[in-house]
């Protein structure tokens, strides 16, 4: 493998990070229930704030902690409408989706064009060292190794625990959970906040580590609906989201590598249609059952063990409301 | 409390905190609100050529909404509203650029509001498609497209309809005043034809809506698709038409923005009045007159702003805070009146769960 290959490798990974962040933020969401639509305004005030904190206390934690409360308090605001007032989750989500990045810009406005540090890169140990795979995971900053726990926490949590189980019956079964003495209402409060943390995470990694700074507009603009297709693409599993986030990723740099070649005759300015285009082609995948078909091919033992990677339906009572009285 | 007062009080609380919490905003942005409230309301009102620049935005505003009343009673989310303004706005410059010296206004400008509407009517189709044929949701198939317009705009601007004397890629060469919506003066430069297409607009709306099978067929879609579908309602073709209309009125708004707002054509040329129109909706909750009435003051907080850049240098986007934070608390009190109002009922002895469906899935 060639240093050039290894580096593009180790670059979509760490571009991926925050699509992988939000994307797992809002499976554990949706996996109970409920829609938070808000992410592409979420990432971007979240982003900002972080950026900001970051900035004035000259100290990444508080940056993050920031971030994620933003994320956070935007994710109750959409479980109080919701869950208590009883409002549209999709109409309260777009309104927060405009407003949140109406609000970074605003607000953000003393803050464009600031220098600043990026997230330290911290090798690890040992892991960095393997060949070909250390070289691509394991050389990253601290954000991109917390994906990786994420990821197999979140798989853990939702197919392996007691807790993770009732997760899954409230956004499948709601009254079914609550016949077995599930608090419905209150554990999808606790894991909306929680999704929505998650999210704010992700827009202080973009401005943090993956893109340093902030601008106006920002960098990441689009981004939230591309994390909230990728959670339909990769069928509200954990592997799978993952999977497409690194794939849009890998995607995404083999387009700006062929801007850079002059051989190629593409005008630039239509290259940039080409993750809208990848977006539709991934859900036309999902909802033509194209994806299913191809996955089916696999042989039957590794289909059963797979079962939970392979399903693509959304969970049955998503964005609808439970009335336990 | 009587009733009439709890409902002023739930419509006007609502818009009172986000004053207070946008005045906060300000406060925090190191700013005195007071200044920045007058300064919206003196870019507004303080001369009629001003307020024509309302009116400019509320033609465009008002032609949106009223699309998305038609898409909203079917039970649709056209977020494409943006994407489907600026392919409108394409196709009437391309209009305007092949033919604006050889034809005079009075053919121009039909000609260019037809391309419109066929521009914007078939990105919409787009959307219809692929959320009833190919069962992706219109969100997302709307949010892609409407990226996709801007792209297209972008090329064409950078590209093939740069100026000949050198792009600086931000807008195309002005078109020819043949080609424009002519302003009633100089002192109010605002179109009559446009004002009068946006009129009629709302008055067709409303009453295909209130009197006719296809509003009829639209609502009964809208309320509960697979009910109508077996009642002998054509729920596809009834999805597919409000996309197609809300496409064709978006379209005119796009073009009203190229060819009398900048004259010319320009990236992300919708302003994001397409998305300020969804808003407009939502908190009218898809009343015509509502909608008429909200859709002008959001035009006022709009073309009053334009002026904040200028005059206390802060970022516009001030008026999208506004804008958003009221609705954001009218739904939220919305919610608070009906859950008020609600009847405590006594409980049961063996508990009963129900589960309701909301008007809209993310995933059908």
């Amino acid at each position: 493998m060639t240093p050039e290959l290894l580096n593009i490798l180790n670059s979509i990974v760490f571009s991926a990070t925050p699509l992988v962040i939000a994307g797992i933020g809002e499976t554990i969401t949706e996996r109970a229930g409920v829609v938070n639509l808000s992410l592409d305004g979420s990432l971007a005030l979240s982003a900002m704030v972080g950026f900001a904190t970051a900035l004035v206390t000259g100290n990444f934690l508080f940056g993050m902690i920031a971030a994620m409360a933003v994320g956070a308090a935007i994710a109750l605001i959409i479980a109080l409408a919701g869950i208590e007032l009883r409002q549209d989750q999709v109409a309260i989500g777009f309104v927060l989706t405009l407003l949140c990045a109406d609000l970074a810009q605003f607000l953000g406005q003393d803050y464009t064009g600031q220098s600043s540090r990026s997230l330290p890169q911290t090798p690890i140990p040992l892991l960095s060292e393997i060949p070909i795979l250390g070289a691509i995971f394991f050389d990253h900053p601290v954000i991109v190794y917390f994906s990786y726990f994420l990821i197999i926490m979140t798989w853990y949590w939702l197919f392996h625990t007691r807790p993770g189980l009732e997760l899954r019956a409230i956004g499948e079964r709601p009254q079914a959970a609550f016949a077995r003495g599930a608090d419905v209402n209150r554990m999808r409060y606790v894991y909306t906040v929680l999704g929505g943390a998650l999210v704010g995470l992700a827009g202080a990694a973009y401005t943090l580590a993956i893109r340093p700074g902030w601008s106006n507009p920002p960098s990441m603009r689009g981004d939230g609906w591309i994390a909230l297709a990728i959670v339909i693409f990769g069928g509200w599993h954990p592997f799978r989201v993952v999977l497409g986030a690194y794939l849009f990723a890998g995607l995404r740099a083999l387009s700006s590598t062929i801007q850079r070649d002059p051989s190629i005759e593409i005008p630039l300015a239509l290259l940039n249609g080409l993750p809208w285009l990848l977006m539709i082609g991934t859900l036309l995948l999902v909802s033509t059952g194209a994806l299913e078909r191809l996955l089916n091919t696999l042989p039957r033992p590794v289909q059963r063990s797979l079962r939970s990677v392979l399903r693509s339906n959304p969970p049955a009572a998503l964005g609808t409301r439970f009335d336990p009285d | 409390m009587s009733k009439a007062v709890q409902r002023i009080g739930f419509a006007l609380v609502p818009v009172l905190i986000s004053l207070l919490i946008t005045a906060l905003i300000i406060v925090i942005a190191g700013a005195d609100p007071l200044a920045v409230f007058q300064s919206v309301l003196e870019g507004a009102f303080r001369s009629t050529s001003a307020f024509g620049g309302v009116v400019n935005f509320w033609i465009p505003l008002a032609l949106c909404s009223m699309g998305l009343i038609v898409t909203f009673t079917a039970g649709l989310w056209n977020i494409g509203v943006e994407g489907q303004m600026v392919m409108g706005a394409i196709a009437a410059s391309g209009v305007a650029r092949s033919l604006g010296e050889s034809l005079p206004n009075e053919a121009l400008i039909p000609l260019e509001i037809l391309a419109a509407m066929i521009g914007g009517g078939g990105w919409a189709l787009i959307v219809g498609i692929l959320k009833t044929r190919l069962g992706v949701h219109e969100i997302f198939g709307g949010v892609a497209l409407n990226a996709l317009a801007n792209v297209y705009a972008i090329y064409l601007i950078s590209g093939p309809w740069t100026p000949p004397e050198g792009g600086s890629a931000q807008s195309t060469s002005p078109f020819p005043t043949a080609a424009l919506y002519q302003r009633a003066s100089g002192d109010f430069p605002v179109s009559l034809l446009g004002l009068g297409i946006a009129l009629a607009a709302i008055l067709l709306v409303a009453l295909a809506l209130r009197g006719t099978r296809w509003g009829l067929h639209l609502k009964a879609t809208g309320k509960n698709a697979k009910s109508a579908l077996l009642l002998g309602v054509p729920t596809v073709q009834s999805a597919l038409t409000a996309f197609m209309v809300c496409g064709a009125l978006a379209g005119i708004a796009g073009s009203y923005r190229a060819l009398l707002t900048y004259g010319s054509l320009r990236p992300f040329i919708s302003g994001g009045i397409g998305f300020l129109a969804l808003l407009v909706v939502l908190v009218a909750a898809s009343r015509p007159v509502w909608t008429t009435l909200i859709a002008l003051i959001f035009a006022v907080i709009l073309g009053g702003s334009t002026r904040l850049r200028v005059a206390l240098q802060l970022d516009q986007s001030l008026a999208g805070v506004l804008q958003g934070t009221v609705v954001l608390l009218v739904l939220l009190a919305n919610g608070l009146r009906q859950r008020l109002a609600e009847p405590r009922r006594p409980r049961k002895e063996a508990p009963r769960a129900t589960v309701e469906r909301q008007r809209s899935v993310i995933i059908d």
